[in-house]
């Protein structure tokens, strides 16, 4: 099966928009997707026709939102090569993932002294909820450098990795760099310690075939947003047998097998995670966005964006004045650079202009704006509906910001 | 392509290529920190104040084109002139480049800085453009708190 990226655009209803009367070139699929419209009508087919509170009701409605939501939750363990549906819950966000994670793994398992062990390329999600949890407990978080040109140095990871470590937080594919980290080679750094890894795996799942057994590790998070599928509904996959041991997260309804004042017990897996009524429509939507990638095919989708990072990465390198903060050899479709004359600021509002929409700031990584020195950059990020045709308008545009600040 | 040229008037650009009174002045003895996280910009603003007037105003820092060259050219309009006056110039200036401001500013009185009107166009810039401006005003009250405009 060939993939047709011009088709796939036609299932993108938002694409068909113009911005400050110029075509949308969305470039910034990398902070969050465009919807489908088989998600988008997912979503609505659930409000429309079997809209209840699940696991509740035993009237027709509430098992169908039931049955949909176990549905989608089958889904996502397949689509993760997981064993088992019961080792996926379902959150807000890979940001609520990993809290979780901190929260009810880590206050088990950290104490004074211990350590936490995580990259420099890691988004604030997989630094902060962290950091908070060493502040707690008098953990330290320990910082895996990498060179120059964003890719993890190994050797120093695995230096790194002492009888104190209780748990290695490495992001799949580096949202700010492009990166793409050797997760197979890091997990088994890990456990010839054993030590427990926990993926961040938000900027992989929408361009690449992810499977969480062959990656070997223990946790892995993502957001249904960056996977074209409703914002409001994230992953955490964790190992059965780590999520069992763990204590819940929120207290509540649905996450309850009986409550008394005196005693309260809790339901097994999934459900022990998932307290109070959850984005019912949100989730059968994900559900709907893994359906449509699937279809396309993941693999097509890659070599789709392969061959677009290339061709803008050749374009762009050509660009005088121009710096790209970022040049892994295993990357995604993800390119962040900087001008000499204009600030990256400047170049998102030149660009919107342009009707062209790329995220500019520090991309809620600025531990990697400091290692190379930059305040902010500009980042244009691909997914499977975009075309060399919007490569050949990002460059267009900014060609418009070299005419206003050169 | 208007709305472009009128964000960034050569003014802006002039400015932003050249701040003037980029530095700690001598006679400032007050100084405030500012920064906008999302962007990425940061500011000193330095200031000195004598019998309620102005003195001396500088800055340092990186930011935009827009958050520079307002700064730079907010030293200008502010050096020599009345607290109060700061305080009114910085009442018009924000009223210039908030599109949701009622009356019409009196750009007579705002003299260069109308250069900044066409920032009103663009609601996600109105925080560079008074970044140097809330900063100024932290360093003027003494708070010693950083300013944020998030």
């Amino acid at each position: 099966m060939t993939f047709d990226p011009e088709r796939a655009r036609r299932d993108f209803p938002i694409l068909a928009r113009e911005v400050h009367g110029k075509p949308l070139v969305f470039l910034d699929s990398a902070a969050s997707a465009q919807k489908p419209e088989c998600v988008i009508e997912a979503v609505s087919e659930v409000y429309r026709s079997c809209y209840a509170n699940i696991e509740r009701g035993v009237y027709e409605l509430s098992l169908r939102a039931t049955e949909a939501v176990d549905a989608a939750r089958r889904k996502v363990a397949h689509f993760l090569g997981a064993r088992e549906s019961r080792e996926v819950i379902f959150v807000r966000n890979a940001t609520e993932a990993i809290n979780l994670v901190a929260w009810t793994w880590g206050r088990r398992h950290v104490g004074e002294g211990d350590e936490i062990l995580v990259t420099h390329m890691e988004h604030h999600a997989n630094i902060v909820p962290w950091q908070m949890l060493c502040e707690q407990t008098g953990a330290h978080l320990r910082v895996a450098p990498i060179d120059d040109r964003g890719q993890l140095l190994l050797d120093e990871l695995e230096k790194l990795i002492t009888p104190r470590t209780k748990l290695v937080a490495v992001t799949h594919v580096s949202n700010a760099l492009g990166t793409i980290n050797p997760i197979e080679e890091i997990v088994r750094l890990a456990r010839e310690h054993g030590v427990p890894v926990l993926v961040d795996g938000a900027q992989a799942v929408p361009h690449q075939r992810v499977n969480v057994g062959a990656l070997g590790c223990d946790f892995y998070a993502f957001s249904g947003h960056k996977l074209f599928g409703p914002s409001g509904v994230g992953v955490l996959w964790g190992r059965a047998e780590l999520l069992e041991a763990m204590p819940p997260f929120m207290g509540g309804g649905s996450m309850i097998r009986s409550v008394s004042f005196e005693k309260t017990t809790y339901q097994s897996i999934p459900h022990k995670f998932e307290a109070g009524t959850p984005d019912i429509a949100g989730i059968v939507g994900l559900g709907a966005a893994i359906d449509y990638v699937t279809g396309l095919g993941l693999d097509a989708i890659a070599a789709h964006e392969r061959d677009l990072l290339a061709h803008a990465t050749s374009a762009l390198e050509a660009i005088p004045g121009l710096r790209l903060i970022g040049t892994a050899e295993r990357k995604a479709a993800v390119i962040s650079f900087v001008l000499e004359d204009a600030h990256p600021h400047d170049i998102g509002t030149i660009l919107d202009l342009e009707g062209i929409a790329v995220r500019t700031g520090h991309h809620c990584a600025q531990p990697v704006m400091d290692r190379f020195g930059v305040p902010a950059t500009a980042r244009a990020s691909f997914a499977l509906y975009n075309t060399r045709a919007d490569v050949e308008a990002l460059v267009a545009g900014l060609g418009r910001v070299h005419e206003v600040f050169a | 392509m208007s709305e472009l040229r009128e964000l960034y008037q050569s003014v802006i650009l002039d400015h932003n290529k050249r701040p003037r009174n980029f530095g700690e002045p001598a006679g400032a003895k007050r100084s405030a920190d500012g920064d906008n996280p999302l962007c990425g910009d940061k500011i000193t603003v330095y200031v000195g104040v004598e019998d309620g007037i102005v003195t001396d105003v500088g800055f340092v820092g990186e930011g935009c084109a827009i958050s520079t060259a307002s700064a730079s050219l907010m030293t200008e309009a502010v050096k020599g002139r009345r607290l109060e006056d700061v305080e009114r110039i910085f009442e018009e200036f924000h009223a210039l480049v908030t599109s949701s401001s009622q009356s019409e500013p009196e750009l007579e009185s705002l003299g260069k800085l109308q250069v900044f009107a066409g920032v009103r166009e663009f609601p996600m810039r109105v925080k560079c453009a008074t970044l140097g401006w809330h900063t100024l005003r932290a360093a003027l009250e003494g708070s010693g708190q950083t300013v944020s405009t998030e």
